[in-house]
């Protein structure tokens, strides 16, 4: 028993010598392709490197090796028919290439494979059945012709393809060939291999695969379905592809996680990645019958996936600025806004924040500067109060001020005096519960107590910003979970809506609510209003106050309705 | 997933724009590339080891002027990261750093008396430089109180980055200056030559940035930190642009158009992913408060050899009159790039 090694080398020298080297002094006969690319003095040296092994390392015929090319193919077939002809005594053959490293001991691996002495390792799954590849082009690798390049002449490339969809030309797939793909790094048995080289077919096969696109990941891949007495579908040599199919590199600092995959060989490794050569050339990490558990650390990979695809919600930076729609959560965490309640509530703030357990802050949007918890003047992530600074970019103040919070709820108090920048923002994002009482910013005006002739611009002001932010609100791109009363509305149960708005925005709170905090003063409103209308100024944002009698006040008790009078 | 490859570069994206916009872009290349080529003839050489150059050097590029206490901190941080080779340009220096400079073995050094305004605050001759021994390098353009932090710079080298950018077909790669400042005020903390100025001036802060797009260059347009919120709290869209793209695998075709902030042709600019995902980001650590500042402010304001008429050093020096903290008790502490990237301030992106 034993097993052999073919490896395709292109590059980093050096370190693909380190690895040969390794191979043949733990017992496996090597035979090592070389790009023809490479010159030949250079290849001389590199090939004069192995002349104390050479009755293990052994060079054969070059190919142009391309990548998604015919020459991989033809490389690997090459090293192939000369690995069984001069090693008879080869059982498996391993397809590695220069930067692929043996984790474990070799003997492990050899003492693994003896165990399995049929089994074909090859990761081979059917065309058709499997959505594995990025970029669109999965069963049309086989269907169309490649004749260019596709890294050094992609635009013909594209418009040879697009041709070729556009007229419809499909190539016929050889006689019984299902096409398979997989990991172009395998482990076959001698048998396999022998009957994939001397198929019948061949001339006919390699002709087709020649014109197919990455023949390396398909060839021997379709191929072992035919002649193979038991394919184990997956690959001894571990590697981890990116969102673009690209195969990460391994460096030094994997090394642990490396280990604990239990792998065989590992690729890509970084060809300055001292540490990991390091253990190589010491014998490996015994993991004595361990098997492979590439899966072990799959979600550092998948993590950086998600990371490039997704990204964090809410996050705005240097290299995340996702166009409008695409930014999968306009802000990081749900937080709630409320308007008009602390117009109509004495020390609101302290009772939402010891009812919900939330931070909430005032009018971040206030014309004089963001009202942040406790009237600091900078708040977490040293953002600024300053109106000037805010404005200058509200939407990202308001994402900032919810991803600087993150960790704890936040809520802020919104209306009609505010800057209204961010009003359609907040009506869009899924994230904002939004409770608005319409016409409480009458409220202050009432209880200013200054001419109702002086406050009537400033109400008629007011009551359109309102009837704006309300139309965004109620518009059909409205995704926020809003709750809209009239002033007059609240008034009739002011507990209810404050209730509803905690359940909003701190969901699954225990035990019942807290006694409500105090309204403020409104006995004269009502007239307050009336004198508005009088003016020309209707404030219909409000509901129905009725002028006379005052609003029924919670506190009011009932009065009877005979009253003594004193005679006129 | 074994079998998907690629099939799509990195990058690309931004509105399309119309044809003669293209070609003005074109035009104003070629007019920087011009200028630099002109602006060449105010550069003395003093020491020229660009012979020395391998083709995968990692190559660093600054301007300075009087910077001889940071200097060996800086020639420190970049050497232990793989910067194989350092092209200086010293605008009339009068202390020790350009005597210090000329001895080392890894730095080429040319001086230029002219005006750092006039040459574009100094990347005229940047552009010529880049264009001159760049080609085909990756080049680190920086100022000496930057200092750079990309994911994994703890435990891999600047090379293993550029290794990864050349596999994943990425031209430039973006690190936004952030600004660090010292606790009390900037003054207190004497720095001292050969000092780690990161000791001094190790608070940041670290969530009020603000974020546009230019679309006319694609780039990004970053403002905020602490001299935003100190300085420039009136007029916000004064404050400094913190948008940078330092590290770019130069072609001498490229060029620097405003700083390092944004370059030309306009795809380099497209550090920034646009569908939901993060690119791969670093940050510079802006080194710029210590206790020196005051002085250079006042110098810098004489001089008038700055940006914006020195509006920025203007700022400052009215700022500073009342020996400002720049410190709130929200700032960070800066301890490694895994809390940056927590922060949000920078990302691995796709590098694992």
């Amino acid at each position: 028993m034993s097993l052999g090694v073919v490896i395709l080398v292109h590059n980093a020298l050096g370190r693909a010598t380190e690895v040969i080297r390794h191979w043949a002094q733990s017992g496996c006969p090597v035979v090592v392709h070389v790009d023809s690319a490479m010159r030949r003095a250079r290849f001389e040296r590199f090939r004069a490197g192995f002349d104390d092994l050479s009755d293990r390392v052994l060079f054969c015929e070059r190919h142009r090796c391309e990548w998604g090319g015919w020459g991989i193919v033809a490389a690997t077939q090459s090293g192939a028919r000369l690995m069984l002809d001069r090693f008879a005594e080869v059982d498996h053959v391993y397809l590695a290439s220069g930067s692929c490293v043996p984790l474990r001991p070799i003997r492990e691996l050899t003492a693994y494979l003896a165990a399995r002495r049929d089994t074909d390792f090859i990761e081979s799954a059917c065309v058709a059945d499997v959505p594995w590849t990025v970029g669109g082009l999965s069963e049309e690798r086989f269907t169309l012709r490649f004749p260019f390049s596709w890294k050094r002449q992609r635009w013909a490339f594209d418009c040879y393809v697009a041709l070729q969809r556009r007229i419809g030309v499909r190539r016929r797939l050889p006689e019984g060939l299902v096409p398979h793909m997989g990991s172009q790094w395998w482990c076959l048995t001698r048998a396999t291999l022998e009957a994939i080289l001397s198929d019948p077919q061949r001339p006919a096969l390699d002709r087709y695969f020649a014109r197919v696109w990455i023949p390396d990941e398909s060839y021997f891949q379709s191929l072992a379905r035919r002649w193979s007495r038991r394919i184990e579908s997956r690959s001894l040599t571990m590697s981890k592809f990116d969102f673009q199919g690209k195969p990460h590199l391994f460096y030094d600092d994997h090394l642990p996680l490396l280990r604990r995959s239990d792998c065989f060989v590992a690729r890509k490794i970084w060809p300055r990645a001292q540490a990991i050569y390091a253990q190589m050339a010491a014998g490996g990490h015994p993991a004595q019958a361990a098997e492979p558990a590439p899966a072990r650390i799959d979600r550092v990979f998948a993590a950086a996936t998600e990371r490039r695809v997704r990204g964090r919600a809410g996050l705005y930076m240097q290299s995340r600025l996702p166009n409008e729609g695409w930014e999968n959560g306009f802000t990081a965490a749900p937080y709630g806004v409320l308007e008009g309640f602390s117009e109509l509530h004495e020390g609101f703030h302290a009772w939402f924040a010891a009812a919900s357990g939330a931070t909430v802050h005032g009018h971040i949007f206030a014309p004089e500067g963001a009202e942040f918890e406790g009237g600091a003047p900078l708040w977490r992530g040293a953002m600024s109060s300053t109106a000037a600074l805010r404005d200058h970019n509200a939407r990202r103040f308001l994402t900032n001020l919810i991803w600087n919070g993150r960790g704890a709820r936040q809520v802020f108090q919104f209306g009609p005096r505010d800057s209204q920048h961010v009003s359609w923002d907040i009506a869009k994002d899924p994230n904002a519960r939004i409770g608005v009482i319409s016409g409480a910013w009458a409220v202050p005006l009432f209880r200013s107590g200054q001419a109702v002739a002086d406050l009537r611009d400033t109400a008629a002001r007011l009551q359109k910003a309102e009837a704006d932010h309300l139309g965004a609100l109620r518009s059909p791109h409205a995704k926020a979970r809003i709750r809209i009363w009239t002033l007059a509305e609240f008034l009739e149960a002011p507990s209810e809506a404050l209730s509803q708005m905690l359940a909003d925005i701190v969901p699954g709170q225990a035990g019942p609510p807290p006694a409500p905090p105090d309204l403020v003063p409104l006995d004269g409103f009502g007239r307050f209003l009336q004198d508005m209308r009088n003016q020309g100024m209707h404030p219909y944002l409000t509901g129905d106050i009725p002028a006379d009698p005052p609003p029924r006040l919670r506190r009011a008790a009932p009065k009877p309705y005979l009253v003594s009078r004193p005679h006129a | 997933m074994s079998s998907g490859r690629s099939t799509g570069f990195e990058g690309r994206g931004g509105t399309r724009l119309k044809a003669w916009q293209t070609y003005r872009l074109r035009l104003q290349r070629k007019r920087w590339r011009l200028r630099a080529l002109r602006k060449r003839r105010e550069l003395a050489c003093v020491t020229d080891r660009t012979a020395r150059l391998r083709p995968a050097d990692i190559l660093l590029f600054t301007t300075l002027r009087n910077e001889a206490a940071r200097l060996p901190h800086f020639l420190a941080h970049y050497r232990e990261m793989g910067v194989a080779h350092f092209l200086v340009v010293d605008n009339g220096s009068d202390d020790s750093g350009a005597e210090l400079l000329a001895e080392q073995p890894d730095v080429s050094l040319w001086r230029s008396e002219a005006s750092y305004k006039r040459a574009r605050f100094g990347m005229d001759w940047m552009n010529w430089l880049l264009r001159r021994h760049g080609h085909g390098h990756w080049c680190l353009t920086v100022d000496p109180d930057e200092l750079l932090v990309y994911p994994f710079c703890d435990t891999r080298p600047l090379k293993a980055l550029t290794d990864w950018l050349d596999a994943s077909s990425i031209r430039s790669f973006g690190a936004m200056l952030l600004d660090l400042y010292p606790k009390g005020p900037i003054g207190a903390q004497p720095f001292a030559p050969g000092d780690d100025p990161l000791k001094i001036a190790c608070w940041f802060d670290p969530g009020n940035y603000s974020i546009s797009r230019n679309h006319r260059y694609g780039n990004l347009w970053i403002q905020g930190g602490p001299r935003a919120r100190m300085f420039f709290a009136d007029e916000p869209s004064r404050a400094p642009a913190l948008n940078k793209i330092p590290l770019v695998k130069w072609d001498r075709r490229y060029t620097y158009v405003s700083s390092t902030h944004m370059l030309l042709p306009r795809g380099l600019n497209f550090t920034y992913d646009e569908w939901g995902g993060e690119k791969t980001s670093g940050l510079l650590l802006h080194t710029k408060f210590l206790d020196s500042f005051s002085d250079k402010a006042r110098e810098e304001l004489q001089r008038r050899q700055h940006y914006a008429a020195s509006a920025e050093y203007k700022a400052y020096a009215a700022g500073l009159e009342a020996d400002p903290e720049l410190w709130c008790r929200w700032s960070e502490r800066y301890i490694n790039w895994r809390q940056l990237e927590v922060l949000g301030l920078m990302s691995r992106g796709n590098w694992a």
